[in-house]
């Protein structure tokens, strides 16, 4: 199978390596060094897929990363990826490709029916259109509108490749490898510098490898070549291909994506497909070059329609030929060049040129060559439906508003040249105040606000002299700045050819009697007639004209569309394009994938996992896992087929008939040491602590300044100076930060010191009837009675040989002990109260039973201190010293704390004793009330009581106290359900707390 | 993402701290009279500023001190760090 359209000589890529590949379902060969896109136009096929809105026919627009079209669904390796740029795809073996957004197929497809419709669809049309009548939203606009805008497919599948963030600092970070970044790279690393290159495409050299010019005795392309090999010697370089700059932040970071694999049919092992760089640059060059932007005329998206540097492009990298009866459509002296590639070629090429009479060299040199060219000639429309056969061109009138007599001239393809747009993205992310240069009628980069100089064509200069020179010299400077070297490389000379200026005509006007369609933004379907329309209704602002007509939006970020777009409004409506400003340019610059963005933070690497240090334990024995916060925990120990209801409550009864054990490690543990340290705590505290004795444990609850309570436990004064804190698992963070947030900025003549130990200490809680003799058989030497540890008494123990602290509180509201020692003895602890536990038939219960304890007890935990309610909803009003100021205490008179209906924390009870109630659903006195019903009270925490054998739940209810006794509903419309309850006491079990001080 | 010099450990990028609000605000003394106006302003009413702001950060995945930093929330550029002590 021969390549019609491939030359036998010219070109990068590698003829020794063929590599086959499938568009379509259909076989194709293409070279080691192409892109999918040039292999395809190798083989002739430039349709590619159909546009958003009216599903017309898409060919190529561009050659790299200014592609706004030529999109496919990519499968490598048995996954796909959807939208990706066949521009950028790097051709590799065994490569399948599909057109996206077309069906049934690229070459019949249905919704082309909406380029019949277009009347309908115009500007705005998202917002227009579907409003109305709202009972055809679901069944037949969103329906249509997901078909139809529907672009690629994303994979359902989990993505088994790997991606990696690296974090990287330098001295200077340059954004680009043509002539400005290899010079400033050059000069600043051998000015001793750090350096980062990077460069998006897989060859470095940007416009050298395309241009004509001579620098330094040597051709562009060998000149880049020779310093990039020097470069890549050098310790203090790094210099990376098909790594793209997308983001430019705060401080000089910049972000990059830096594709691996992507052009490999498979990841090799243990290589990553893409790593994300996070960079902190002191400088930061940008020599990101520019963008040729499109002339703009009748039906300027047919297939064949493309920019002419896209064409000299695909001819002199990979020796691709994009037609062979080419129209080059030029308003500047860059279409010349595309045209004298085609004529050295062998093909002949017609320039039609907007201007009267240029002159320049380069314009001489394709006269010499006899090249034919009309002067003062535009392209009226492109001829042809899938691809382009012919074009309508006419002469146009000195003044640009009239044109002669249409002429239809046979071609292949059409190359447009409109001048060029300097690529300011990143410049404009890093917040630089872009100005509007007339000359080029374009933005350039203006005042800088971060480390940031932008260079070469990206700063609107097209002389390679001044862009080297320039280049070499901000290199220099910059890097002196930062190394203090002295090195200066010298500049070499360049030859170029010259040229003149280019002609500000870029819309070809309409002749009379036709409409064709004329494209401002390719890759979003938005025409010339649509932005009149956005300015006929009304809209001005360009940022809004931009979301109404979705000009320059989606992966695009109308790298081509833009400044056409700017110019039209600003033309249409009297102003200068820089009155009427342009939109915010926003990271990415070009799309990046989530992978990459999430990096190695997938699954289980998402966060970290504690683990207890008796968790090997827990596995072994068949505990069912839940996360608690950062923390692994045991839910419960399943026995045989037991489900969660089951096995929490037989762990649960099992408390509270003889013992049971719980891992609670995670709990927060902060040591407080100092001689202010119990005034800290009274100041912390609502209750009072400055005389609790050495030895002695105390319930505290804290509170945030605005009244809310923060959190609650129990602090253990260890010995004179020396506290032992404890909070909840989830707070414990937020309480160390709380604290530290007083003692180093409110208070810091407090001489006290925190510090957190949770992860020093492991506990286990022991609970039920039968813990007392279980502890002091795990303790001979103490005295366990009522007298020796009474409630809330700490003493320090020998356990078989390991030092331990046991406090003797508690949560279940059982009779209950709390034993700590160092976290490495934490699993001898755990198996020798199981060892000696078992004559009082111990079984070790999870956070479900844990809760039901607490539960039924009426002991408010983290779903009633949810950060919106004060210690007065959660029964703790007892809590507060009315003798001493404590941090909040100043908010809990607020009019809406001291209410007569305030809401209070209550017991709820089904009337059937049966129906578990969902925890979340509303409290209402009446099923059948009007809507919204209004809502008395929330579900907080629900259990089944092992003690009474039925549901019950604790509810946060407006005027609970009042409320004991009555009858109420709980509704649940999530599911459903309406079930009649009572309202009862919170504390459903041992409502006097006799247990705990037995 | 900002770079924030810590007083004491050196420049370290924002993830390694938290944000903690108006360094200006002062906590009223305790066991004294106050306002409630006042009293409101300490809790909840905050000065949102565009331009110059003295605020403060805890450095959390350091040294765990809590700073002053002197910020353009407009521009994020940063000014002056200061110690928990030190005033501007
Ligand atoms: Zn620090």
């Amino acid at each position: 199978m021969s390549q019609d359209f491939r030359l036998d000589t010219v070109g990068l890529i590698n003829r020794d390596k063929k590599l086959s590949f499938k568009f379509n379902g259909k076989n194709y060969f293409g070279y080691e060094g192409d892109t999918l896109a040039s292999a395809l136009l190798a083989n002739g096929v430039h349709l590619i897929g159909r546009s958003f809105k009216y599903h017309r026919p898409r060919g190529f627009f561009g050659a790299g990363v200014d592609e706004p079209y030529a999109i496919v669904q990519l499968y490598r390796n048995n996954e796909t990826e959807p939208n990706v740029k066949t521009t950028e795809q790097e051709l590799f073996e065994g490569l399948e490709a599909t057109s996206v957004n077309c069906w049934p197929s690229v070459n019949f497809d249905i919704g082309a029916i909406n380029n019949l419709l277009k009347v309908f669809l115009p500007a705005g049309f998202y917002y227009k259109t579907f409003m109305w009548p709202k009972s055809f939203w679901y069944k037949v606009y969103e329906p249509f509108i997901r078909k139809a805008a529907g672009l690629g497919v994303a994979s359902i599948k989990h993505d088994k490749e790997r991606y990696e963030h690296k974090y990287e600092y330098c001295d200077l970070l340059i954004a680009g490898s043509g002539p400005s970044g290899l010079a400033s790279a050059y000069a600043a690393a051998k000015n001793g510098a750090r350096v980062i290159l990077a460069e998006d495409k897989p060859r470095f050299g940007g416009t050298l490898l395309t241009s004509e010019v001579n620098i330094g005795n040597q051709t562009g392309k060998e000149w880049a070549e020779n310093i990039i090999a020097e470069l890549k010697e050098m310790p203090n370089v790094t210099v990376k291909n098909r790594s793209q700059v997308f983001g430019y932040y705060d401080h000089n970071m910049v972000v990059m994506s830096e594709k691996i694999s992507d052009h490999l049919p498979k990841t090799k092992k243990h290589h990553p497909k893409q790593r994300l760089w996070y960079i902190r640059a002191k400088e930061v060059l940008i020599s990101s070059g520019s963008i040729e932007r499109p002339l703009v005329f009748g039906n300027n998206d047919t297939p064949g329609v493309m920019l002419s540097s896209a064409a000299k492009e695909y001819l002199k990298v990979y020796g691709v030929l994009v037609g062979k009866k080419p129209l080059i459509f030029t308003n500047n002296d860059s279409g010349y060049e595309t045209a004298i590639e085609f004529k050295k070629n062998g093909v002949e090429p017609i320039i039609l040129d907007t201007r009267k009479e240029p002159n320049s060299e380069i314009i001489d040199e394709a006269k010499n060559l006899g090249i034919q060219i009309k002067f003062s000639y535009v392209v009226v429309a492109a001829k042809g439906y899938k691809k382009v056969n012919a074009a309508e061109i006419a002469k146009i009138s000195d003044n640009k508003n009239d044109l002669g007599v249409l002429e239809n001239i046979i071609c292949d393809c059409i190359c447009v040249s409109g001048f060029w747009t300097p690529t300011i993205h990143l410049a404009s992310q890093s917040g630089n105040k872009t100005k509007f240069d007339k000359e080029i009628d374009a933005f350039v980069p203006g005042i800088s606000k971060q480390n940031e100089t932008t260079l070469g064509a990206a700063n609107g200069k097209f002389t390679l002299a001044e862009t080297l020179k320039d280049s070499f010299d901000a290199g220099y400077e910059l890097s002196k700045k930062i190394t203090k070297n002295d090195n200066k490389v010298s500049y070499p000379i360049v030859v170029e050819k010259n040229k003149t200026t280019h002609d500000k005509f870029w819309c070809v006007p309409l002749p009379k009697g036709k409409n064709y369609k004329r494209f401002l933004d390719f890759q979003n379907d938005v025409a010339v007639s649509d932005i009149e329309i956005a300015l006929k209704e009304g809209y001005r602002s360009i940022e809004h004209v931009k979301r109404y007509t979705t000009l320059g939006m989606a992966t695009d970020q109308g790298k081509t569309s833009n400044l056409n777009g700017l110019q039209l409004v600003s033309d249409m409506e009297n102003k200068i394009v820089p009155e009427v400003g342009h939109t915010t340019f926003r990271p990415p610059y070009t799309p990046v994938t989530i992978g990459a963005i999430v990096g190695r933070e997938v699954g289980k690497h998402s966060r970290p996992t504690r683990k207890s240090p008796i968790n090997s334990w827990h596995e072994k024995n068949n505990a069912v896992f839940v996360d608690a916060g950062v923390w692994l925990r045991p839910r419960y120990y399943k026995q045989g087929n037991e489900t969660l209801f089951e096995g929490s409550k037989r762990e649960a009864k099992n408390v509270r008939v003889n013992v049971g054990v719980c891992d609670v490690t995670t709990l927060g543990k902060i040591d407080i040491k100092g001689p202010d340290a119990a005034e800290l705590l009274n100041r912390v505290y609502t209750n009072a602590w400055l005389k609790l004795p050495v030895g002695k444990a105390r319930y505290g609850v804290m509170l945030r300044e605005d009244g809310i309570v923060m959190d609650d436990g129990t602090t253990t004064r260890i010995s004179e100076n020396h506290y032992h804190m404890t909070t909840t698992t989830a707070q414990a963070a937020n309480v160390l930060s709380h604290l530290e947030y007083y003692l180093q900025l409110v208070w810091p003549e407090l001489n006290v010191n925190v510090v957190s130990t949770t992860e020093q200490w492991a506990g286990a809680a022991i609970a039920g009837p039968k813990s007392r003799d279980l502890l002091q058989n795990l303790f001979p030497n103490i005295d366990a009675s009522n007298e020796g540890l009474p409630f809330m008494g700490y003493l320090e123990g020998e356990l078989f040989g390991v030092h331990a602290r046991i406090f003797r509180i508690s949560f279940s509201g059982e009779l209950a002990y709390e034993v700590n020692v160092e976290s490495d003895n934490g699993n001898f602890m755990w198996k020798k109260i199981m060892e000696i536990g078992k004559e009082f038939k111990i079984q070790p219960y999870g956070t479900e039973a844990l809760s039901t304890l607490r539960i039924e007890m009426g002991h408010v935990a983290g779903s009633e201190l949810d950060g919106r309610t004060i210690p007065y909803d959660n029964g703790l009003e007892g809590m507060i010293s009315k003798n001493k100021d404590f941090i909040g205490k100043r908010s809990l008179n607020k009019k809406a704390f001291v209410a007569e209906d305030r809401q209070k924390v209550v017991g709820v009870v089904p009337l059937d004793k049966k129906t578990s109630i969902p925890e979340g659903s509303h409290l209402v006195r009446d099923v059948n009330a009007q809507l919204p019903n209004p809502k008395l009270g929330y579900i907080s925490a629900s259990c089944w009581s092992v003690e009474h054998d039925n549901p019950f739940s604790l509810a946060i209810l407006k005027d609970g106290k009042n409320m004991i006794g009555q009858k109420l509903f709980v509704m649940s419309p999530l599911k459903n359900i309406t079930i009649p309850v009572e309202i009862v006491s919170s504390h459903y079990v041992d409502p006097k707390g006799e247990r705990v001080r037995s | 993402m900002l770079h924030i010099k810590c007083p004491h450990c050196g420049m370290r990028s924002q993830n390694e701290f938290s944000y903690g609000g108006d360094a200006t605000i002062k906590r009223p003394e305790l066991n004294k009279e106050i306002s409630d106006q006042d009293w409101n302003n300490f809790v909840y009413n905050r000065k949102s500023l565009r331009g110059k702001h003295l605020e403060l950060w805890q450095h959390l995945s350091g040294c765990r001190q809590w700073i002053k930093v002197e910020r353009d929330t407009a521009t994020h550029e940063i000014f002056k760090t200061l110690k928990a002590n030190q005033d501007i």
